[in-house]
């Protein structure tokens, strides 16, 4: 396959000093000796690696492992001490600002942690930014942004701004004004990692569907080695501003280069890999002390369901019913919605490993509720959706 | 201290404004220009009949709050224009409000630009920083005296010392505006491949925006601020009637002009402070 990036030796060191730094740091010296030395911070330290065309690549590490550095040094936005980053060949750092700005425009789209969308323009003149600063008409751009929006499945907003959004559908636009470039590399710096659990699945699984059908080369920041081990298909371990390991997750579960790695990794078998938190869906929810069998009926209805969770106002999960069951409550004009509610549904916690699960998920017909300690419904497990987790992901081997 | 000589600094300071005034060409070209602008304001006012000026300007109102009308600031402009008109103070009125548009409008057109400088520049803003200071904290009067050598008596000068002395919030409001732009939008914009005009206009000034109104409605004040003093020096308009009031120890008089002054100042800050405000929602 052909390399889409070449990152060859790219070094950032911060503070003063810095050539005599880069001196240090060819020499061998560590971090901690070029700060004692120089009073100079090394970010990263001589990273080489290569990115496939078309694949999804983490770069893993804690907070101040030089990976936000890193992946901003991909596109220019911190200028690299030393080093170079090759994309298809083309050595980014001897372009002058005019290339630069072009291959920014063309090649490569980032999203951010914090979504980084303009607070003062519209969801659709967010995701047309990049194209409308490329000069593209007016009704090219928004048909393109349409197109994106539509891709991440946000529709009906497009007048809306983004404070009036969720986190998860803001990312969404991020994803979507990204997307609307039709670039051909993602830059995507810990684009989840400000999401609450049950969005950031979602937002992995969407964005591995996207990735399905577009095939974008994506570079993706992680802290989190259970998204790492989902998403990517090179992973790239990073600490203190060194590349400690290059692999795919099953030569990094299966060969960690070190005790680092390692106790990385032991932490994932502990938890089995998957959680039930990890896998769970967004179910359809009955508020029983505010809806009747009617309500309820037609949000099934909407929903395509034939069974919904029943749950009291502090979202205390009570049972579930079945559409057959209101429908019958409905003919015969009755509306107490209590009377059906089965409340023999198997729970479990977030923190529950799947694993744990197979045996009973593979054996009950209906979805597992998972509730936290206070009994609040937090999502559901469907059998489907644990399959295609574990089929997505090469960990099942090693559980 | 008597054995180090006194410094003849008020001497340098003299010789630095009679070596000024040579420029007499100069200058003169800045008075037409600032008359220019002060006299299109006042031919406009004075053209317009008083009721008519009442209507615009409930209606100019009435418009930038129309999200979030507000009646009682309705209420208070109109019976305070029909005051202004009443004790017969209208043309003070529009030569005052004449003064502070113009002299708003040079502190803008100069005071932004200054901002946006001293925010991509850290050696601008070193630069800048203590000659603002100075502007705003050296006394008001101290502009009037090379004011006139330089721009002569009447209105001119009196609007040059006001804009010296009402832009420094103007430029220092731009500048933190910008600079308190979110790291994550500027690289966003980066990232996508925004030229820094780009940049600058479709995220930064946007963003910034209500701090930079917080500036300019802030320069308006103080350049109303200094239409009493002004007046020493010719410039017409309320702050001529509160200066007169005071030599011929009028309280009447000087309370009702300084009153007029005030229910100026109340639509002024009311109107651009309604610019600033979201609308968004």
């Amino acid at each position: 396959m052909s390399k889409k990036v070449e990152v060859k030796n790219l070094t950032k060191i911060f503070g003063k000093h810095v050539g005599r730094a880069k001196e240090l740091i060819k020499q061998g010296k560590s971090k901690s000796e070029i700060l004692k030395e120089t009073g100079a911070t090394v970010g990263v330290d001589q990273a080489n690696f290569e990115i496939d065309d078309g694949e999804i690549f983490v770069i893993m590490g804690l907070s101040g492992s030089g990976k936000s550095t890193l992946v901003r040094m991909i596109n220019r936005l911190i200028e690299p001490t030393d080093g170079e980053v090759l994309i298809d060949g083309e050595n980014l750092m001897e372009m002058d600002k005019k290339t630069l700005r072009e291959v920014r425009r063309k090649k490569m789209s980032m999203v951010f942690q914090n979504f980084g969308l303009l607070p003062n323009r519209t969801i659709m003149e967010n995701a047309e930014y990049g194209l409308e600063i490329q000069g593209v008409d007016k009704e090219e751009r928004r048909k393109k942004a349409q197109k994106a929006l539509e891709q991440v499945g946000i529709t009906g907003y497009n007048d809306e701004y983004p404070d009036q959004l969720s986190g998860g559908m803001q990312q969404r636009v991020g994803l979507a004004r990204a997307l609307a470039n039709d670039p051909q590399i993602l830059l995507m710096d810990e684009a989840f990692s400000a999401l609450d659990p049950l969005n950031r699945t979602d937002m992995q699984d969407q964005l591995l569907d996207i990735q399905e059908g577009l095939k974008k080369t994506i570079i993706f920041i992680s802290h989190d080695l259970n998204e790492a081990l989902k998403l990517g298909d090179h992973i790239m371990i990073m600490r203190d501003g060194e590349v400690i390991q290059t692999g795919t997750p099953e030569d990094i579960l299966t060969h960690p280069a070190n005790d680092y790695v390692e106790e990385f990794i032991e932490n994932v078998d502990r938890s089995k890999v998957l959680t039930a938190g990890n896998v769970m869906i967004r179910p359809v929810t009955i508020n029983i002390d505010k809806a009747g069998p009617r309500l309820t009926l037609k949000r099934m209805k909407n929903n395509e369901v034939s069974t919904a969770y029943v749950v009291d106002n502090k979202r205390k999960l009570i049972g579930i019913v079945d559409a057959n069951d209101v429908i019958d409550l409905v003919r015969h004009d009755s509306s107490d919605l209590r009377s059906v509610v089965k409340t023999d549904v198997p729970t479990t916690n977030e923190e529950t490993p799947i694993s744990d699960l197979m045996d009973d998920i593979s054996q009950t017909g209906i979805p597992f509720a998972v509730t936290n300690d206070k009994g609040q419904l937090r999502g559901i497990i469907v059998r489907g959706a644990v399959l295609g987790a574990l089929a997505g992901n090469e960990v099942s081997e090693f559980e | 201290m008597s054995s180090i000589p006194q410094l003849p600094l008020a001497d340098w300071i003299d010789s630095f404004v009679n070596w000024l005034v040579q420029f007499t060409g100069f200058f003169n070209a800045i008075t037409n220009f600032i008359g220019g602008i002060n006299n299109a304001f006042q031919w406009v006012f004075d053209l317009i009949p008083i009721w008519l000026f009442i209507a615009l300007i409930l209606a100019l109102t009435f418009y930038v709050n129309r999200k979030d009308q507000r009646w009682s600031l309705l209420i208070f402009e109109f019976l305070g224009l029909l005051l202004i008109w009443n004790l017969d103070f209208w043309r003070d009125m529009t030569q005052t409000l004449t003064l502070v548009l113009t002299s708003s409008l040079i502190a803008l057109v100069i005071g932004i630009p200054l901002g946006i400088l001293m925010a991509k520049s850290h050696i601008a803003e070193v630069i800048l920083k203590p000659v603002l200071d100075f502007m705003q904290t050296m006394p008001a009067f101290v502009y009037l005296i090379p004011a006139v050598a330089l721009f002569g008596i009447g209105m001119v000068p009196g609007i040059v010392a006001s804009v010296i002395f009402a832009m420094p919030p103007t430029v220092r409001m731009t500048n933190m505006g910008i600079r308190e732009v979110p790291d994550e939008l500027i690289e966003a914009a980066d990232s996508y491949g925004s030229t820094e005009w780009q940049k600058l206009f479709k995220v930064e000034l946007p963003i910034a925006k209500t701090s930079l109104m917080a500036g300019v409605n802030q320069s308006m004040m103080l350049s109303l601020s200094m239409v009493v003093i002004a007046s020493m020096i010719g410039a017409m308009g309320l702050g001529t009637k509160v200066y007169f009031a005071v030599g011929r120890n009028d309280a009447g008089g000087g309370f009702a002009a300084g009153l007029a002054i005030v229910i100026l100042a109340i639509i002024l800050d009311r109107l651009t402070q309604s610019l600033t405000r979201d609308h968004k929602k």
